[in-house]
């Protein structure tokens, strides 16, 4: 294993989480506010937020690289962005799956079951945007693999990369905070208002999406290693370019 | 001075009832108390580890790779 201070760092920070964020030592600094309908839930803040903070930062490398496979027309950028922008709606679906439990359990309809109050949770613009964002994300991959040629592939896809990226500002930042929704957070920036995460929180929410995102940094890594390994005659050829 | 009063018993009761909503939520207090939350933690933990380990495995095997090419 190369460099792996920062993977050491990863597994310190979400077996930091995972313990303090349930408040095994039952200590008043893990405490969380007492809140009706959310209850303990709200220690979900640890693992469902932290999975879009997540899946945003890796969508930020990932266009980074886009940019610079423009620049450059290295294609060991190209196999960078793909791999970050994969590893990024993995978490932006987990992000989902997570979100889908725990509304179902605090502001999904409470004179229904989580199913019959489907109407109601599939107006939900937080959910369209972010499904849009993720959809126009797998479209990304789609496009890709509909390429044969490299170069070709390697330049509209970059370029594409940056268009999901910044549609990703109206339907999960703009939009969302625009329109009427029962999800939590509408008002200023979900979980970095002051007035929004109560303080104690904080001390295990931020090593918490420092963490989760380290983790998807170490996949990516792992992935793109083997990419580099596979295309390696072709990413050695300096004849290319 | 009636009014005072009716004014300061009025903010009691709302300050009552303001502590009596942060105290009243229902939390996992009896699940603590008897310890059963480390089952819980015992249990993700162990998740967690295979997934490490597994991730570690595989850096090991590309790390090999990456040398004999």
């Amino acid at each position: 294993m190369n460099k792996s201070w920062w993977k050491v760092l990863c597994v310190v920070l979400l077996v930091y989480a995972v313990t303090a964020g349930l408040n095994v030592f039952n200590a008043p600094a893990f405490e969380v506010p007492r809140l009706n309908i959310l209850n303990e839930s709200i220690r979900n803040l640890y693992f469902h937020v932290s999975m879009w903070f997540s899946m945003m930062i890796l969508f930020i490398i990932s266009v980074v690289h886009a940019v610079r496979y423009l620049r450059t027309n290295n294609l060991r950028y190209d196999i960078l962005s793909r791999q970050y922008a994969v590893i990024g709606i993995v978490f932006g679906i987990l992000g989902y799956a997570t979100g889908m439990i725990w509304a179902s359990y605090t502001w999904a309809d409470p004179n229904n079951p989580a199913a019959a109050s489907f109407t109601a949770i599939a107006k939900e613009p937080k959910l369209i945007g972010a499904g849009i964002a993720l959809l126009i994300y797998a479209a990304y991959l789609v496009l890709r693999d509909s390429i044969s040629d490299i170069d070709k592939k390697a330049r509209i896809s970059a370029v594409y990369n940056i268009f999901a990226f910044a549609f990703l500002f109206p339907s999960i930042w703009i939009i969302p905070r625009l329109l009427e929704s029962l999800h939590p957070g509408g008002q200023g920036n979900p979980a970095l208002n002051p007035r929004d995460v109560d303080a104690r929180m904080r001390l295990v929410f931020y090593p918490a999406v420092i963490g989760w995102t380290l983790l998807g940094v170490w996949i990516a890594t792992l992935k793109v290693r083997l990419q580099f390994l596979k295309h390696k005659a072709l990413l050695n050829d300096t004849n290319r370019h | 001075m009636k009014k005072n009063i009716l004014l300061f018993t009025l903010l009691l009761m709302t300050l009552l009832a303001t502590a009596q909503e942060e105290g009243g939520a229902e939390m996992a207090d009896a699940l603590r108390a008897n310890g059963k939350i480390y089952v819980v933690v015992a249990v993700i933990l162990t998740i967690f580890a295979g997934i490490i380990l597994y991730l570690i495995r595989l850096d090991r095997k590309i790390t090999k790779l990456e040398k004999q090419s």
